[in-house]
């Protein structure tokens, strides 16, 4: 229990790209323990999916992807081959992906799917794989799970598909289960119950998480630790309440701003955003990435950024020792 | 999927019945068939005694009636050049045929589906280079042309294949090449695409994040997906195959019934060339439907329509 389930140190994700190298991510930090939900927040394009693509070895032939450390329970994700990744896939760590409409092969059965998921890294019968998918159907909340099997993913709803790829992903019990916006494309009134069931199950049998989401309240309600990306580098990290309630990184307070708090913002008030737009990446990046867009930016910033440590676990990137918080009304 | 299969039979059995029609009715499109059947120096009384010998004085619909109900029971007139039997006559000559068609088609398929999966895996390769310059060619040659060259380079010069006839195995292999290299390009190509979309697709990351092997992934995953509007191309051309091999029948001397076909409009031979349309449209029909059936076995989305 002392060394994380996770931990990755200088992940960095080139994309080559027409005109150069797409530094889509650079220099990534983390550790994740057993049983913890760690929250990538950060608006699109800041390398959030490719962070856990990255992590899962599922990253396009051309993409490249190097890091100083890159270890799942002791096993070097940078050294592995592509056996021990399979291996790994879908047995230890599992992902559910966004699209549960496109993510679903339409052409075998719900029962199929989910067999497949167990039969790949166990060497159980078919009978005992069914009675596993069903129980797991009943599980993420499914009715008449034993009929569902031999359904086909364009006889489901969207909310119950992705609750079919939320079993599928629990099938063999995995230590880390990895969501990249489990709730986006799904209807309002399902993202609640959805996610409620994840997290839920996700304590039930003690796994590690990674959410990644851009819905802040989210975050507040499941995170145990928080990380805001943006424009591919990991500007704080912290747990729930440092990020919250001590938000360091000048971005980290204007994502903050940009939603209604309960007691802080005054009805009526209008909420506040970020002007201007995520700088290109193709190219050398230096400096800060929000340096455009940041109020307190000055000439420094164009320079190597220091990593600050406020507090224990809580770290952040800026020029200013305490982000600058000072020289802003509360938030 | 019964349900489905009963709708598209019904379809396919009206769809055969308005393709009939539609045969016997060109027949009358071509001129008097008596005229044809007397010859140019056959007095008027002649042409008349014809005329009512064959029936061709009665309503059209009459004689479509008095075709079509015997044609359904297997006798679809006498040949007037062979004076036998039509249906013996073509059920000979489609021996030949269905023999050759089946192995054109197993051979375009064979060629061009695994070239097809190949190229998709690594896009501008060698392998993809290689596939496209062989999908470029066959599309560009001509079946005569290529048939002719084949002979001089393994018949004459090499003296490896025998020219022409179906006395032995040996005798189908260059005509089986000529006619398969035909249907081999499009299909391949649709091949091609169809693997290259459904690998993007986001259930093929699925089930790679579920840790499937990529063997897996291509067969299982990847190709019933991808396979489904090649089933329907392959349908079609099996059909031409079957109905179309003239070329490849008069090329290598192969009595089939294309060849049939060929002569009997020559000569002028009504029920022959009658049947042979009947039979060639019977082909595209009952392909068709195998391919609905397959299809919608592939994807269940079918089903319903």
């Amino acid at each position: 229990m002392n060394s994380p389930l996770l931990r990755v140190k200088d992940l960095t994700i080139d994309i080559p790209v027409g005109g150069g190298t797409l530094n889509a991510v650079r220099g990534i930090d983390f550790d994740l323990n057993r049983g913890e939900t760690l929250c990538i927040v950060g608006e699109s394009g800041s390398g959030k999916s490719l962070t856990s693509l990255a992590l899962m070895g599922l990253l396009g032939g051309r993409i490249k992807r190097t890091a100083s450390q890159m270890e799942f329970d002791g096993i070097d994700l940078t050294k592995a081959n592509s056996k021990t990744m399979r291996a790994l896939r879908g047995d230890r760590m599992a992902m559910i992906f966004q699209e549960p409409m496109t993510s679903l092969n339409p052409a075998f059965t719900i029962g199929n799917q989910l067999m497949e998921a167990l039969l790949l890294h166990r060497n159980v019968g078919k009978e005992a794989a069914r009675a596993r998918a069903i129980e797991l159907l009943e599980k993420v909340g499914i009715t008449a799970a034993e009929s569902r099997l031999s359904q086909y993913p364009h006889q489901l709803s969207g909310g119950l598909r992705q609750r079919v790829m939320i079993a599928m992903a629990l099938m063999c019990e995995p230590e880390l289960i990895i969501a990249d916006e489990p709730t986006t494309a799904l209807d309002v009134t399902i993202q609640a119950q959805i996610l409620r069931l994840l997290v839920d199950l996700g304590r039930e049998m003690n796994m590690a998480m990674i959410l990644i989401t851009h819905d802040l309240g989210v975050v507040a309600r499941v995170a145990d630790k928080v990380a805001v990306m943006y424009a591919g580098e990991l500007v704080e990290t912290g747990s729930a309440d440092q990020v919250f309630n001590a938000p360091m990184h000048p971005y980290t307070r204007g994502l903050l701003r940009c939603i209604p708090q309960p007691g802080k913002t005054e009805r009526g008030a209008r909420l506040g955003t970020i002007p201007g737009i995520v700088p290109n990446l193709v190219g050398g990046v230096t400096g800060c990435p929000f340096r455009t867009r940041c109020d307190h930016a000055v000439a420094a910033c164009r320079n190597a950024i220091p990593h600050r440590k406020p507090a224990e676990n809580h770290r952040f990137r800026c020029v200013h020792e305490t982000g600058h918080q000072t020289a802003e009304t509360v938030v | 999927m019964l349900n489905f299969i009963l709708k598209r039979l019904g379809l396919a059995v009206l769809v055969a019945f308005t393709v009939s029609f539609i045969s016997f009715s060109l027949m009358f499109l071509s001129g008097d068939p008596a005229a044809a059947l007397a010859g140019e120096t056959a007095s008027d009384q002649d042409v008349e005694a014809i005329r009512v010998l064959y029936g061709f004085d009665r309503p059209m619909l009459v004689q479509y009636w008095d075709w079509l109900s015997s044609a359904l029971v297997g006798d679809l007139g006498e040949s007037y050049y062979f004076k036998l039997p039509v249906s013996s006559l073509i059920a000979e000559r489609l021996q030949v045929t269905m023999l050759l068609g089946l192995c054109g088609i197993s051979f375009a398929l064979l060629t061009a589906v695994p070239l097809g999966v190949a190229a998709a895996i690594r896009p501008n390769s060698i392998i993809d280079r290689i596939a496209l310059f062989l999908s470029v060619a066959g599309q560009a040659m001509p079946s005569f042309w290529f048939g002719l060259i084949l002979i001089v380079v393994f018949s004459i010069q090499l003296g490896w294949l025998p020219p022409s006839g179906t006395a032995t195995w040996r005798h189908f292999i260059m005509p089986t090449i000529v006619l398969g290299y035909y249907a081999m390009p499009a299909i391949m190509r649709l091949t091609r695409a169809g693997m290259l979309e459904v690998l993007s697709s986001e259930y093929i990351r699925t089930a790679r994040a579920k840790g499937a092997s990529e063997f897996t992934v291509l067969f299982k995953h990847a190709l019933r997906n991808a396979i489904i509007p090649v089933v329907s191309l392959a349908a079609v051309q099996m059909g031409f195959m079957l109905g179309g091999s003239i070329v490849v029948e008069s090329i290598f001397a192969l009595h089939g019934a294309g060849y049939l076909a060929w002569e009997s409009i020559a000569r002028n031979d009504l029920p022959t060339v009658q049947a042979l349309i009947l039979v060639f449209s019977l082909f595209y029909i009952v392909f068709t439907f195998l391919s609905d059936v397959l299809n919608a076995w592939l994807d269940p989305r079918m089903r319903a329509g």
